[in-house]
């Protein structure tokens, strides 16, 4: 089976900063492919160059084999607007025609508007939905060609946990029906609920690509921290990754499960105080997964 | 799908969305016939001969149908590309044919219907006069010789930011109006000037409209050169979308 998107050593600069930097992938049919990072990491420069909006500073991409800027190879490939950007005086009904006019074989409107819970909104202003309805939305408008690739940037900020489930249980029906789907998130747990395999970007880099549960067991971190005498002998027990000391004196500790380690500072008979555990941001994971690879 | 298939839906949905907002219709309809009402009819030497009047209805017609071309498309088109709706367009299997087509044909057509009360009101409000047979053709050239602007506006629409097109435009379509003849008559133009003037378009359209509609003779740098005008601006407005990346930033 050949690749649906083959980045061969590509790069993006905008004037002085470098977006994209010396990134080779192959995206093939069949899994979900989460493009995990922080703001700025270089995610959405990589999709528009997929969609064929930018062009690569150098490097070569490929949609389907071909030139992602020209029509013909872009056929197959579904896209979402960003929420904001739905033409606010069309009605739900136009705009869903408007993009199905530009394909083939479109999905009818009203099975798609089942589909995406759309089918009350129809008739409505795409300017008066809410943000939630303008997500499902906008996602909808990705599938309306019947795509084999499907780009979802950031399709659930924002939205609340009832949304965002129900945005997710479309996307993987889509998946399932044969679509392939690349979506990039900053949240850790859209990608675990989605993602089969996962890519790991951070300043215009490919740090991690890899399956889904050998990514979470480097960047799925806890955050200890404790006041202790003894930071040295904490670090030394297993499961714990990294220490940091901070400023009034106690010690935050990057660890595997912070409930096992909790249970071997107490059977050590380490003495600590002021324990609290909270997990670990995308950025504090990234910064030790950086940190690693740097050592 | 086919290029004029695609286009005619694109048309039908920004025309869709301009109805929506009732007075941006009606403002651009409204505008030449208020030009005429203001600066021709109150001008008896003018209104009142014929001729000149006639003349003078055709100018006020090309003005009103460059302004709308330099306008809509320039402002529209640069404002378009700052939306965030236009990169998700751009990612759907379409030409950039598709999408000047279809600009020219939705603000096209709100530019031939500003041109009714024009005609309406030369006909009525001053003397000047042409049989039905002789507008008609007038303003089927005017509609055909509208196309070097639609595509200089498209030009300026891909090439500027919304704020630098609004003075941009300006200036070139006042440029174009004095240079065509249209707020002084090419009569009153010094030999080098009116030399000058048959290079460029809206001269050029001012000769045949006034062909179509007075008859006459057609000097043959006029069709020429708008033929020539529309084929070096569509190559520029092709090349310019290809390029195009959405909004630009330093």
């Amino acid at each position: 089976m050949t690749a649906l998107v083959k980045l061969d050593r590509v790069s993006r600069r905008f004037g002085e900063a470098l977006a994209l930097d010396n990134v080779s992938l192959e995206i093939e049919p069949g899994r979900i492919v989460g493009l995990l990072g922080p703001n700025g990491a270089g995610k959405t420069t990589l999709l528009s160059l997929v969609q064929g909006l930018r062009r690569a500073s150098s490097g070569t991409v490929k949609l389907f084999g071909g030139n992602p800027a020209d029509a013909r190879n872009r056929t197959l490939l579904g896209c979402t607007p960003q929420e904001t950007a739905l033409p606010a005086t069309l009605r739900v009904r136009e705009v869903i025609d408007f993009v199905g006019a530009h394909f083939a074989n479109a999905v009818a409107r009203d099975h798609l508007a089942e589909e995406f819970g759309l089918t009350d909104l129809l008739a409505r202003q795409a300017g008066s939905l809410s943000g939630g309805q303008k997500r499902r939305l906008s996602v909808a408008l990705a599938f309306v060609g019947r795509p084999r690739l499907v780009l979802l940037d950031e399709p659930t900020t924002g939205l609340d946990v009832d949304a965002r489930r129900t945005l997710w249980a479309a996307v993987r029906r889509q998946q399932d029906a044969g679509a392939t789907v690349v979506i990039t998130s900053h949240y850790l747990e859209e990608i675990e609920a989605l993602a089969e395999r996962v890519l790991v970007m951070s300043e215009g880099r490919v740090l991690v690509d890899n399956d889904l549960s050998a990514v979470l067991d480097q960047v799925g971190l806890r955050l200890m921290r404790l006041t202790t005498s003894q930071p040295d002998a904490v670090l030394a027990l297993g499961g714990v990754v990294d220490a940091r000391a901070e400023s009034d004196g106690s010690h935050t500790f990057f660890v595997q499960d912070a409930d096992a380690v909790v249970t071997q500072v107490v059977r050590a008979g380490i003495p600590f105080s002021g324990l609290t555990v909270r997990g670990a941001t995308l950025e504090e994971a990234f910064l030790t997964l950086t940190a690693e690879k740097g050592a | 799908m086919s290029t004029m298939k695609l286009a005619l839906v694109h048309t039908k949905y920004s025309l869709l969305e301009t109805m929506r907002v009732p007075i941006a219709v009606v403002g651009n309809v409204v505008f030449p016939a208020f030009v005429l009402l203001l600066f021709v009819v109150p001008q008896s030497a003018i209104a009142a001969d014929p001729q000149l009047a006639t003349q003078a209805v055709i100018s006020v017609a090309i003005f009103a149908g460059m302004s709308n071309a330099l306008f809509s498309f320039g402002l529209n088109i640069s404002e378009e590309r700052e939306k965030p709706w236009d990169p998700y367009v751009r990612t759907l299997p379409i030409s950039g044919m598709v999408r000047v087509l279809g600009y020219i044909f939705s603000i096209g057509l709100i530019g031939f219907v500003s041109l009714i009360p024009v005609v309406v009101i030369g006909a009525v409000m001053t003397a000047a006069e042409a049989s039905a047979g002789r507008v008609v053709f007038g303003l089927i050239s005017l509609t055909v010789a509208m196309l070097p602007f639609m595509l200089i506006g498209i030009c300026l629409g891909y090439a500027l930011s919304s704020k630098a097109a609004i003075a941009v435009v300006q200036v070139v379509m006042f440029s174009l109006a004095f240079i065509g003849g249209l707020l002084l008559p090419p009569a009153l133009f010094a030999p080098w000037l009116n030399t000058l003037s048959t290079f460029f378009p809206s001269r050029q359209v001012r000769e045949l409209v006034i062909w179509a509609v007075q008859g006459g003779d057609l000097a043959p740098w006029a069709w020429i050169g708008i033929l020539g005008w529309t084929a070096v601006m569509l190559a520029l407005a092709l090349l310019l979308f290809r390029r195009d990346e959405g909004r630009r930033f330093r």
